[in-house]
């Protein structure tokens, strides 16, 4: 009798290539941004001088500011909302316009940026609302939202329910089981969804381009109209940093969902 | 009453907030973009003529209907920058969902048939670059395939090419870069259905016989078919309306129509074209939207 190998030559190998295609890129970014010299690709020894560069760079560091702050705001409204929504369609069963929710809730994971960025602008021009931190932070919000939705969502769905309904036949109402039982259960989702659209909203350039105003760049704004121009050492540094604390968030995402969850079936982001 | 159903009823208050939300800031805005890409352009700010202004009366407002124009329309499906731009946004969507599928389904294979302790740590190794910036990774590539960049050094110092390549700036570049960002939005779905299938049966397939080829084409792919569709969608859809990728990698004699969207709006500061584009580019898309939403309904619901 012939068995197949579990794991052959092949997908090793598919394996391998796949993740060194992955990450050297970004691998030999991070080498890249502590060269020394103002060559990019000419190595000139270790240095931390582009680091500097930035940390004197005011207005990168104003962007980077602003991106800061807009992740964190929009992040935390995302959470919230993104949190009720998925509580809604899991355990909502049937209600009036349940079908038009999901389906605003789930368009935006794969709606073209440069769609979305567009028709909120022209909203927030419609409400002659002054563009600037607070139109970006909506925007993202409303983008965000939907991918905390989705990982929320996805928690819930493999929750056991009789842990709710056991609650409640030992006299829970609904909102006690809820605050006292699931919502304990889904703390690790809800995390996981705060980082995600905390990197997200750090990340995006073509949704903040729209919505901005003009003085309040965020940061990938400022990185966008740089790289345009071409190379730049100090560049790699910022992306360097950002990686780095997107790296921080990842870990602690991940060890959110490892302290309060044994039973496995992690959270995937989409 | 069941404790399930008397637990249904508040949790349908909770849709309240976040459907007034996505209402107000996702599906209102786009009627905003219809009414704006029938509108003339004027050089003012906002750059548009109003078209609706209620208060005006009714007699206003049928003047306003008498004032809307499919112009920008016209404009959009008679030039050959825009129908261009169309095609070959589509073009290279096909073509890029291809090889990611072609390069991905291995990857996602080779995921499945791991360990399962082993598993987890790969899932975590996909999905990390996606929460790495979207920019920052391709400006990584930038670094690496600039004229004087890494790959050229390279392929100078092992005698394969004599002098450097041209690498950025064309159309494979961007290939490149759009198949390095989307990889896992292609490998994840694929290996959630790939994961749950049971190896049983392709155990019993070669055990009657059939060789490795047959396996696979009879038993593996048809199975994994959810997994490849939900991928497909998952890349297909915000290629079309890419914007950064073909911006920074790619030439600029053939635009995608995210380009033009955005140097319509930006540049030429004309919205009414840049609505009209963005109308066209959702009519296009509203299929594969749709499907993707069943899709994603079906995974997340009907466990």
């Amino acid at each position: 009798m012939r068995k197949l190998a579990r794991l052959s030559r092949f997908n090793v190998a598919s394996l391998a290539l796949g993740l060194a295609f992955l990450y050297l890129p970004i691998l030999i970014l991070v080498i890249y941004s502590f060269n020394a010299s103002r060559l990019v690709t000419v190595w000139g020894g270790w240095s931390l001088r582009w680091y500097r560069e930035f940390f004197n760079d005011g207005a990168m560091i104003e962007a980077a500011w602003m991106s800061l702050r807009v992740a964190v705001a929009s992040a935390s409204i995302a959470t919230v909302l993104g949190t009720l929504a998925a509580v809604a369609l899991s355990r909502g069963e049937g209600f009036r316009g349940r079908t038009l929710f999901s389906g605003m809730l789930y368009a935006p994971l794969v709606m073209p940026e440069v769609i979305t960025g567009l028709s909120l602008l022209l909203l927030f021009v419609a409400l002659n609302a002054e563009r600037g931190f607070w139109t970006v932070t909506i925007a993202h919000t409303t983008l965000t939202m939907c991918f905390v939705a989705v990982v929320v969502q996805s928690r819930l769905g493999s929750l056991d329910r009789s842990l709710e309904e056991a609650a409640m036949d030992l006299g829970c109402n609904p909102v006690r089981a809820f605050l006292l039982v699931t919502l304990p259960l889904i703390a690790p989702a809800i995390v996981a969804g705060w980082m995600l659209a905390f990197t997200l909203s750090l990340d995006d350039l073509v949704i903040a381009s729209f919505t901005t105003g003009p003085g309040s760049a965020t940061l990938p704004i400022r990185i966008y109209s740089e790289v345009r121009l071409g190379v730049k050492p100090e560049i790699n540094a910022i992306c360097t940093l950002v990686i780095g604390l997107i790296a921080i968030v990842i870990v602690i995402a991940s060890l959110a969902s490892k302290l309060s969850s044994s039973q496995g079936e992690s959270a995937a982001p989409l | 009453m069941s404790a399930r159903r008397i637990f249904a009823r508040p949790a349908r208050f909770a849709a309240i907030a976040p459907y007034l939300w996505m209402a107000l800031f996702f599906l209102v805005p786009f009627g905003f973009v219809l009414k704006i890409s029938l509108s003339q352009t004027a050089i003012a700010q906002p750059p548009y003529e109003p078209v609706f202004d209620l208060t005006a009366g009714w007699a206003a407002i049928k003047a306003a209907f008498g004032a809307l124009s499919i112009d920008n329309f016209k404009l959009l499906v008679s030039d050959d920058l825009y129908v261009f731009a169309y095609v070959r946004s589509l073009t290279v969507a096909i073509t890029a969902t291809a090889i990611l599928l072609v390069i991905g389904y291995p990857i996602a294979y080779g995921m499945a048939r791991l360990p399962t302790r082993w598993q987890a740590v790969a899932m975590v190794l996909v999905i990390v670059p996606f929460w790495t910036s979207f920019l920052i990774r391709i400006y990584a590539w930038i670094n690496i395939l600039q004229h004087d960049g890494l790959l050229n050094k390279i392929l100078l110092a092992l005698h394969l090419v004599s002098q450097p390549v041209v690498w950025l700036s064309t159309d494979s570049a961007m290939y490149l870069g759009i198949v390095y960002s989307y990889l896992p939005f292609m490998i994840l779905p694929l290996y959630a259905t790939l994961a749950k299938m049971e190896p049983a049966l392709e155990e019993a397939a070669a055990d009657l016989g059939a060789p490795p080829g047959a396996v696979f084409w009879l038993v593996t792919f048809p199975l994994s078919l959810p997994g490849v569709g939900a991928g497909v969608l998952l890349c297909f859809i915000p290629i079309v309306g890419e914007f950064v990728i073909p911006d920074l990698l790619a030439g600029s004699n053939s635009l995608m129509i995210g380009q033009t969207l955005w140097l319509e709006f930006f540049t030429n500061k004309d919205w009414p074209v840049a609505s009209a584009a963005a109308i066209i580019l959702l009519v296009v898309l509203l299929a594969p939207l749709l499907l993707y939403e069943r899709v994603q309904r079906r995974q997340l619901e009907e466990r």
